[in-house]
């Protein structure tokens, strides 16, 4: 049984003449345990697969299942507890009035933990943080500590499945290093399904196994690292965007 | 061969709470007609002194330095007036993203019209004609419908192709490019590094590649300066960069994923005091 299926899923923006079709026809499975990325240029609609399915997008046709249970147009408390979300921007994504204490107490607290305090200094320790770091406001820390307290949050409810947007683009190279070691340990640590999208396919070939490549709205390919490595793709756009990933080549 | 700019001793001070922080700390280079890069991370001061150079700082910021000659005048010397005569005619600036460079409620032709009429003293047809010419240069396909759009209407990278229009109206000698890509999909990337290489290939351009990408800056440019705490720890020409001895260089090389050759995990950087405490690398006069 596969961690996540998506079959058929559609997703769209507005009404009437205004409607965007954000994704379309979307199929695939990431089995558990396993990495899978989603690439593609901005408004290719790699973001929204998982906004659909957390239900930050709400208009949505298709099918998705977690664990095999589909997923509905309500999403009870046990798929927050399964699936959780890391966002792009560190510097968006953390209340900045609450410290990384209130953060992780009040994510645990609407998860029904009474064994708060142990909790958090687990979740912190987890992330590379030391208890230092509880009572700091997001303006007190940098952008790579921002995001291991953003990945403390999602692993708070102890979810299995982890959906990585573009975790890194924000950092710096040497802090992205550190970010991707930590997701790498505790993928193996937690058991962790990732789905992750990502632009920088350098990052997307180090992380993840196999890779669904998006243009439009639709999955134009997926092929595994090894293929995805080696260039052995049968679509010219996945070609154009591993060379474009290559860098500048002057003609 | 002179130098197009000369710039020597540069520091940017901000007064704090806690004591003076000097963003970039006794910064020297040169530049003649070539693709300068200063890569480094977010804080390192590359930013910082790139503004600098066209004096961009706002107080309480200070600019300070020995001199900053463009063609042999010193810049520090002009008024402030003087210095509008620089900034956009001589030197030019694009910045990281177009959204925000843009005037949201001026048609893109109304910009760059009023971008020429401010530099040269010309008819508004002359404007329109040079504008349309521009957007032309920068692969820009069907410039009059883009003239009456606004800035909204245009993806990322064809509002970074209209912000160097605007900057190329002018004729600069020199361009400071501020992470122009940073914002972009990898293939829109390519395009608009190719409309910058040809820029300073045929007008004989000077160019100041501002990014914290290394392997972009070692295809691009022909020279790097690697920048860490406010200081230039490293120069070296672009094609050597993954040569580069610095331990700093090396570690953020050594950070990035690897394509062509997987590994299991990465290098992470272990940073050293010193190398904030060591001075600046000067030019190679």
């Amino acid at each position: 049984m596969s961690a996540l299926s998506f079959e058929g899923l559609n997703v769209w923006f507005g009404e009437g003449r205004d409607r965007v079709d954000a994704v379309k026809g979307a199929t695939f499975q990431v089995a558990p345990g396993e990495t899978f990325g989603l690439v593609g240029e901005s408004g290719s609609g790699k973001s929204t697969i998982m906004r659909a399915l957390t239900g930050l997008a709400p208009h949505w046709s298709g099918h998705m299942s977690v664990n095999g249970r589909p997923v509905g147009r309500r999403r009870d408390k046990e798929f927050y507890k399964t699936v959780q979300m890391v966002f792009q921007d560190p510097y968006a994504s953390l209340h900045p009035r609450q410290s990384v204490d209130q953060v992780l107490s009040e994510t645990l607290y609407l998860h029904g933990f009474t064994d708060i305090e142990p909790r958090i200094e687990k979740l912190l320790d987890d992330v590379g943080l030391g208890p230092s770091f509880r009572f700091r406001y997001p303006h007190q820390l940098s952008g790579g500590q921002r995001q291991r307290v953003a990945i403390a949050r999602a692993l708070a409810p102890e979810p299995s499945i982890l959906l990585l947007d573009e975790p890194t683009s924000a950092l710096d190279v040497s802090v992205q290093a550190e970010i991707l070691n930590l997701l790498t340990d505790l993928r193996a640590e937690h058991d962790l399904t990732f789905l992750m999208v990502s632009h920088d396919l350098a990052v997307v070939g180090h992380m993840c196994e196999r890779i669904a490549v998006m243009q439009f709205g639709e999955i134009v390919e997926i092929l595994g690292v090894d293929e995805m490595r080696a260039m052995q793709t049968t679509q010219p756009y996945t070609r154009s965007l591993l060379k474009a990933s290559l860098g500048y080549i002057r003609d | 061969m002179t130098d197009l700019l000369d710039v020597k001793d540069l520091w940017v001070r901000f007064p704090t709470r806690n004591g003076v922080f000097d963003a970039v700390r006794g910064v020297s280079f040169k530049l003649g007609r070539e693709r300068l890069g200063i890569v480094g991370e977010s804080g390192s001061g590359k930013s910082m002194t790139g503004r600098a150079i066209l004096r961009l700082i706002r107080a309480p910021g200070q600019v300070e330095a020995a001199h900053i000659r463009l063609d042999g005048e010193d810049l520090l010397q002009k008024s402030e007036a003087e210095m509008r005569k620089v900034r956009g005619e001589r030197i030019s600036m694009v910045m990281q993203d177009p959204k925000f460079s843009l005037n949201p409620v001026m048609t893109v032709g109304e910009q760059l019209i009023e971008a020429y009429q401010l530099h040269a003293r010309g008819g508004k047809a002359e404007a329109r004609r040079r504008a349309i010419e521009m957007l032309e240069a920068v692969s820009i396909r069907d410039p009059e419908r883009v003239m009456r759009a606004y800035p909204h209407e245009m993806s990322g990278g064809m509002g970074q192709r209209i912000m160097i229009a605007m900057m190329l109206i002018p004729d600069p000698e020199l361009l400071i490019a501020d992470e122009p890509t940073s914002a972009l999909d990898v293939s829109v990337q390519a395009q608009v590094l190719q409309i910058l290489d040809k820029l300073v290939q045929d007008r004989g351009m000077g160019l100041i590649f501002i990014s914290h990408d290394l392997n972009l800056v070692a295809q691009f440019c022909d020279r790097v300066l690697i920048m860490y705490a406010g200081r230039v720890v490293e120069t070296c020409d672009a094609d050597k960069l993954h040569e580069a001895s610095h331990p700093y260089t090396r570690g953020l090389l050594n950070s990035l994923p690897r394509f062509d050759a997987p590994q299991e995990r990465l290098e992470v950087l272990q940073r050293d005091p010193t190398w904030a405490a060591a001075p600046s690398v000067g030019p190679s006069a």
